[in-house]
C-alpha cells in the first residue's frame, strides 16, 4: 500500500490553485515548515504572509484579506485554529460568512509524539457548530487536493481538516468531489460503515472483513461533515438499519452524532460510534496511538458486530 | 489650524449626533451610552471632514474604510451613517430590535456603511491590518481609520495586530485608542493597568501621537500628519470624556452600558439642545 500526507495534498492543491486564482493568498502561523505551506512561500513569496505564532491575529487578518477581496488560506494546527483562535474563527469569520479557508493540519490522535496538548480531537465539534462553516474532512493525500480546490470554488468559510503521518492512499475515493456529497464506496444491505477523513481505509478493510463472513456492507465515504449528507444517511438507514461510523476524532460532536442526530430525527435504527471516547490523547508514534485509542479495523468490526447480532434477535 | 466655520460647523453636527445618541439608546432601553458620547468627535471629525467616502455608493473601493474595534459603541456610528445618508434615520428605531440590520455590534454583512464586523474586543484592530495589507497588494492609496478602546488593547491580541502591523509597514492604518480610563468595571488603571501607553505603542513600531480627542481641530491636525508619514502605522491616543456633553454622564463608568430612564434621557436632551 502506498502511503502519503494529507497535509502535503494540502500544499499541492494550492500550488495547483495559484495561477488560475491570482487572489489566492496564504497566511501561516510560524508552523510553515510543519503546514507544508512553506511550499508555497518558495513558489510565490509575495503572496505568502508569515503571522508569527499568533494564530488569533491570522484569523482576524485573513478575514480582513478576504473583505478586500482576497482568497486566504490560513494555515495552523487544527488545536490552534479551533481552540486558541476559536474566537476569530467565529466572530471575524463564520458569523460575517466570508470567504477565508483555514487549511488546519496535524489532527487527531496520529499527530503522535507532541502529545494531547496538540492533538486535536474536538476541531470538527467546535467548526461544525459555527453557523456558515463547511467542514471537509478529506480521507488521502489526493482527496486532500480534491477538496482543497473545491474549498477554493466554493464562496464562504470552509475548514480543512488535515493529518500529520503518511495515511493509505485509497484510490476507491478518488472519484470526483462534490462539497456535500457522501461518496458510495460499496453497496450493501446489511449495515453501513460510514467514515470520515483518514478512517476510511479501516473501514473499507473492516467492511472487506465482514463481506467475507457473507454480510452485504455499505460503505459511505463522508469527506465532507458539514453540510452533511442526510439523504445518503437516511437511505442506509433505512435499507440496512444499522450504521457504524468512524472518525478520528471525539465521540462528542463530530461525525458520529451528526449522523445518530439525522437518523435519530428521521429513521431511528442503532448507531454506533467509533471515534475517540471522552478522554485525551497522549505521546506515542502514529500507529501505536491508533491502536491504543480504538481507531482500527477490529474497532469497526467489534462495532458492527455487535448491531448485526442485535438485528438478528 | 482648522478654519473657525468648519470647526462650528463640526460641533454643531456633534450635537446633533450626540442627541441621536442618548435617543436611540433610550429607546431601545440598550445600548452604551458613554462610550459612544465619549467618541462622537473622533467619528464626526472623521465623516464629515477627514474621509474620502461615497454615502451612496458604500462598496466604492477607493473609499477610506472605518473600524470601530470597540464594536459596542454602535450608537454613534450609526447616528453618523444614517445622517450621512447610508440608511434611512427611520432605521435607528429599530436598533438592537429582531430583524433590525442594526445589530448591537457592528455587522458588515447588513449594514451599509459597516467596513468590518467586529465585537468581540481586539478583533477589529487585526481585521483592519489584515485589510490594509490588502489595499497595499492591490496598491491602493486610500486609509484604514480604527477605533480601539482603552480597555480593549488589555487584550492580547490587540499587541499581536500591532506587531503585524509594523512588519508589513501599515502606514495605510490611523488608529485612536479612545483614553477615557474608564471600562466596564472600573477606571482601567486599577482593573489593568495600561499607562505609559504612549512608549508602548512606540516600541511596538508605531508613530504615537498624543491628542484631546474631543477636541475637532487637533484631531483633524493629527490625522493630516499622520497621512503624511510613511513607513509606519500611526495611533493617536485621544484622551476623552467618557459620557462627554451630558453633565451626569461625563466621567461616570456607570453609563458604559446603562440606558438613560424616561427621567435621566430628558435631561440629557435638554442640556444637548441648550448646552450643560
Amino acid at each position: 500500500m502506498e502511503y502519503k500526507q494529507t497535509r502535503q495534498g494540502y500544499v499541492d492543491g494550492l500550488l495547483e490553485l495559484a495561477t488560475e486564482n491570482p487572489e489566492l493568498v496564504v497566511l501561516d502561523a510560524d508552523v510553515a515548515k510543519a503546514t507544508k505551506t512553506e511550499n508555497f512561500q518558495a513558489a510565490y513569496p509575495d503572496r505568502f504572509f508569515n503571522c508569527g505564532v499568533q494564530e488569533q491575529n491570522m484569523l482576524s487578518v485573513a478575514a480582513g484579506l478576504a473583505l478586500e477581496g482576497f482568497l486566504p488560506f490560513a494555515s495552523t494546527f487544527g488545536v490552534f485554529a479551533t481552540c486558541r483562535a476559536g474566537d476569530q474563527m467565529r466572530n471575524s469569520i463564520a458569523y460575517p460568512n466570508l470567504n477565508v479557508k483555514i487549511g488546519a493540519t496535524h489532527c487527531g490522535i496520529s499527530t503522535g509524539g507532541d502529545g494531547a496538548s496538540h492533538q486535536s480531537i474536538e476541531d470538527i465539534a467546535i467548526a461544525r457548530s459555527f453557523p456558515n462553516m463547511t467542514v471537509l474532512v478529506p480521507g488521502d493525500y489526493e482527496e486532500a487536493k480534491q477538496a482543497t480546490k473545491a474549498a477554493a470554488y466554493h464562496t464562504g468559510p470552509v475548514y480543512l481538516r488535515f493529518g500529520r503521518d503518511n495515511y493509505p492512499i485509497v484510490k476507491d475515493i478518488h472519484g470526483s468531489f462534490e462539497i456535500g456529497r457522501a461518496k458510495s464506496l460499496r453497496s450493501g444491505t446489511d449495515i453501513t460503515i460510514i467514515t470520515t477523513g483518514i478512517m476510511v481505509s479501516e473501514g473499507l478493510a473492516a467492511a472487506d472483513d465482514l463481506q467475507h463472513q457473507g454480510y452485504s456492507v455499505r460503505v459511505l465515504h463522508m469527506p465532507t461533515v458539514k453540510p452533511l449528507d442526510t439523504e445518503a444517511i437516511i437511505s442506509a438507514a433505512r435499507e440496512t438499519g444499522g450504521i457504524v461510523t468512524a472518525e478520528e476524532h471525539s465521540v462528542i460532536g463530530g461525525l458520529g452524532e451528526a449522523v445518530a442526530g439525522v437518523v435519530a430525527e428521521s429513521y431511528p435504527c442503532h448507531v454506533t460510534r467509533v471515534g475517540v471516547m471522552d478522554t485525551f490523547g497522549e505521546s506515542g508514534q502514529a500507529d501505536e496511538l491508533l491502536d491504543k485509542f480504538g481507531l482500527r479495523e477490529k474497532d469497526i468490526l467489534l462495532a458492527a458486530r455487535k448491531i448485526l447480532k442485535d438485528k438478528d434477535h | 489650524m482648522t478654519d473657525t466655520s468648519t470647526i462650528d460647523q463640526l460641533k454643531t453636527k456633534a450635537r446633533e449626533i450626540r442627541k441621536e445618541i442618548v435617543t436611540m439608546v433610550h429607546r431601545a432601553n440598550s445600548g452604551h451610552v458613554g462610550g459612544s458620547l465619549g467618541a462622537t468627535e473622533l467619528v464626526v471629525a472623521l465623516y464629515y471632514h477627514l474621509m474620502q467616502h461615497q454615502p451612496q455608493h458604500p462598496e466604492w473601493p477607493d473609499r477610506d474604510r472605518f473600524i470601530l474595534s470597540k464594536g459596542h459603541c454602535t450608537p454613534v456610528i450609526y447616528a453618523v451613517l444614517a445622517d450621512c445618508g447610508y440608511f434611512p434615520k427611520e432605521d435607528l428605531k429599530t436598533f438592537r430590535r429582531p430583524g433590525s440590520h442594526l445589530q448591537g455590534h457592528p455587522y458588515q454583512p447588513k449594514t451599509p456603511g459597516i467596513d468590518a464586523s467586529t465585537g468581540t474586543l481586539g478583533l477589529g484592530i487585526s481585521t483592519g491590518a489584515g485589510m490594509a495589507l490588502g489595499a497595499k497588494l492591490k496598491h491602493q492609496n486610500h486609509y484604514y481609520y480604527i477605533i480601539c478602546g482603552d480597555g480593549e488593547i488589555q487584550e492580547g491580541q490587540a499587541w499581536e495586530a500591532a506587531m503585524f502591523a509594523n512588519k508589513y509597514k501599515l502606514d495605510n492604518i490611523i488608529a485612536f485608542v479612545d483614553r477615557n480610563y474608564l471600562q466596564t468595571d472600573g477606571n482601567s488603571e486599577d482593573i489593568m493597568p495600561l499607562d505609559p501607553l504612549r512608549p508602548k505603542w512606540e516600541s511596538f513600531g508605531w508613530r504615537v501621537a498624543e491628542i484631546d480627542g474631543n477636541d475637532f481641530d487637533q484631531i483633524i491636525t493629527t490625522v493630516e500628519e499622520a497621512k503624511m508619514q510613511k513607513g509606519r502605522p500611526t495611533m493617536i491616543i485621544a484622551n476623552t470624556v467618557k459620557g462627554k456633553g451630558v453633565s451626569f454622564m461625563e466621567h461616570e463608568v456607570s453609563w458604559h452600558g446603562t440606558p438613560p430612564g424616561k427621567e435621566d434621557y430628558e435631561k440629557a436632551l435638554k442640556e444637548l439642545s441648550y448646552g450643560i
